[in-house]
């Protein structure tokens, strides 16, 4: 009897647990899907990004409407060039070339998209996607080459030689750098670095692909600096002291045993620093310059890919040809960074986890 | 002998390095703080700005800033701290949707902040707000399909949810599995445990979370250059749908279209500076909460 009233007295605990159940399931449920929000965003952005990008590729030249809003356009062309007096020889010989070799402007058809001009707001309107691309190659190598070396040496030595005061000096100066806005940077470059390195170096113009890159690795050091740290004491703590044991030094120790090791961790970290450096758009519309040309000289004015977004987007009219050849140029940003965070994750996971076995 | 050269060569080198982060860093301070110190008066921090915007003061691109990053965590923080609460509660480590959320709070804090720009023109203004006219606005008018603060705010706080997410999460793991354990022991449920002891142990982290989104969104510009912010404004904003100054904006503005740059200097510094105060300090205060976090956890 006595078990029986037990069992009844259990079984009713369990059905009062059951109905508490329900809010449990609710409250685990809500915070399910509240937190599928973020997978969510990624694919809004994509289909959003794309959605205005994809008509480039159907729409038939509109000459008509073209025409009506080339004048707002060109006063918008004209105040994103103020900022660099430099570019205006280059235009007028854009210009002149484009008189020469006026062939089927106005569409964005493939060849026009993979054009060496980019002349959205003239009369025959150029696309060409391959200047604004070589822009920000030249300006991502250029600040992931200073950045890179500077960045991954500061880990070294805030890992392995920095004395322990020192070292809780240097996280947090770091830190403080990664919070530096991006315009603030930018500006910085424009007004101050800019004069500097001219000064310096007597390159023509004031604004170029270098200063871009200089200030942009500003921006990027944290980042290496961070995941490359990071990397460097993730490294298991029976590595350094094999190596010890062995005999080896200090820096024999750093050099050929932990950075050897922690190599997938540093190699993300680059992937992750050139990720923020191509798909940054403040610093690059501020130092570069903003002349849209194919050049392979560092010292000459560049156009970004990010930038050029930044410039014009506030001028065009929504749902033009320009228009979307914009958000076009958003789509490859996006497919750019997001295949480089992929990489940097699945690479470093799958390595790390073969290293040390689980993680 | 010959290792011993090579090892402090490798100090020097590698010293030298970091102190040439250092050494930018201050500089840049130093000359921002020299070039803008005869800017920073109380009328510039309460006036707005005069003549062509080459005098005066930076008000109302403050208050809008401030207006940005409020909208900004009530949109942001609670979409943040709820994922963070699956990711460190809930979530089973090796199935399907957590690996997803993962990969997706990753990718997401790696987007270029001009995409979430052009996002925010594509979603928010156009499809999200050109659907609210159809449904509430008088026909032929234009009141949420145009950029805005609203708008802004919503871009913005999509960009920061990864940064609460992750200072959300290391302050929920910082809570001991005891605690929660002696919760279940006592026969409270999961959710409750979570309500009643977990959660009140992590509200410096959310603080934390909060914080750090709010210092990199005040700090922002691409995201906001085409959906709400604006060169001047004579008036302050009132409703969401209106458009806003803000900090960032103004100097990019003042810098690089302002008719004489050369004027405005001391007011760009100044403003500048006043930017980099705003961030400064909310990271500092980050920091310093999650530092106690972390002894807490050591202790």
């Amino acid at each position: 009897m006595d078990n029986k009233d037990n069992n009844k007295e259990s079984n009713g605990r369990n059905s009062r647990r059951k109905k508490f159940y329900l809010s449990e399931f609710l409250a685990e449920y809500i915070i399910k899907s509240v937190s599928f929000i973020s997978f969510a965003i990624i694919i809004l952005i994509f289909i959003f990004v794309f959605r205005e990008a994809i008509p480039v590729f159907f729409q038939q030249s509109k000459t008509s409407s073209s025409e009506e809003f080339l004048q707002s356009e060109t006063y918008g062309e004209e105040e994103s060039t103020t900022e660099s007096a430099t570019n205006s020889p280059e235009q007028k010989t854009e210009n002149s070339h484009n008189l020469e070799t006026s062939g089927a402007g106005g569409e964005a058809t493939i060849s026009n998209l993979t054009g060496d001009e980019w002349q959205p707001v003239s009369s025959e309107p150029k696309y060409g996607l391959l200047p604004l691309f070589v822009g920000s190659f030249n300006v991502t190598i250029v600040s992931i080459i200073i950045a890179a070396p500077l960045a991954i040496l500061a880990a070294i030595f805030s890992t392995f030689f920095a004395p322990r005061k020192l070292k809780e000096v240097i996280k947090p100066v770091i830190e403080l750098l990664a919070g530096f806005p991006s315009v603030v940077v930018g500006f910085f470059a424009l007004m101050t670095i800019a004069s500097l390195c001219q000064q310096l170096f007597g390159y023509t113009y004031r604004l170029n692909a270098f200063i871009g890159g200089l200030a942009l690795s500003l921006a990027v050091i944290p980042i290496i600096y961070t995941v490359t740290e990071d990397a460097l004491s993730a490294i298991p703590k029976y590595f350094t002291e094999a190596s010890y044991a062995l005999g080896a030094t200090k820096w024999q120790t750093a050099f050929k045993v932990v950075v050897p090791a922690a190599t997938p961790g540093i190699f993300a970290a680059l992937l992750l620093g050139v990720g923020r450096a191509f798909g940054e758009t403040m610093i690059v519309l501020m130092a570069t310059g903003n002349a849209a040309q194919m050049t392979f000289n560092i010292f000459n004015p560049v156009r970004t890919m990010s930038a050029t977004i930044g410039a014009e987007m506030a001028e065009v009219v929504f749902g033009d040809v320009h228009y979307g050849v914009l958000f076009l140029i958003g789509a490859l940003l996006f497919i750019f960074t997001f295949t480089l965070n992929a990489i940097a994750e699945f690479y470093v996971r799958n390595k790390l986890m073969k290293k040390f076995g689980g993680d | 002998m010959k290792n011993k050269i090579i090892g402090n060569a490798a100090v020097v080198v590698s010293g030298l390095a970091t102190l040439l982060i250092i050494a930018v860093l201050v500089y840049m301070l130093t000359e921002i703080i020299i070039n803008g110190r005869n800017y920073l008066t109380w009328e510039f921090l309460t006036q707005s700005p005069t003549e062509g915007m080459t005098a005066g003061g930076i008000f109302p691109a403050i208050v809008g800033t401030v207006l940005l990053v409020l909208i900004m965590s009530i949109l942001g923080v609670p979409i943040g701290t709820i994922t963070a609460l699956y990711l460190s509660e809930y979530a089973k480590k090796n199935s399907v949707f957590t690996k997803l959320t993962r990969f997706a709070v990753n990718t997401l804090a790696g987007v270029p902040s001009i995409v979430f720009g052009l996002f925010g023109l594509g979603f928010f203004v156009q499809f999200i707000g050109g659907g609210m006219d159809k449904v509430f606005s008088a026909p032929d008018q234009v009141v949420w399909a145009q950029p805005s603060i609203l708008w802004a705010s919503a871009t913005m706080a999509f960009l920061t949810i990864p940064v609460v997410i992750v200072s959300v999460e290391e302050a929920l793991r910082s809570v001991p599995q005891d605690y929660r354990a002696a919760g279940l022991a006592l026969g409270a449920t999961k959710w409750q445990t979570i309500r009643k002891v977990v959660l009140p142990n992590s509200i410096s982290g959310i603080l934390t979370g909060t914080i750090l989104a709010i210092g990199r969104g005040a700090g922002e510009v691409a995201p906001i250059l085409f959906t709400g912010a604006a060169y001047f404004l004579p008036h302050l904003p009132k409703k969401l749908s209106d458009q806003f100054m803000n900090l960032g904006y103004h100097i990019y503005i003042m810098a690089t279209q302002s008719t004489d740059v050369e004027a405005t200097k001391g007011i760009q510094y100044a403003t500048v500076a006043i930017l980099l105060l705003v961030t400064f300090t909310l990271n500092f205060a980050a920091v310093t909460i999650r530092f106690r976090i972390r002894k807490k956890r050591i202790t």
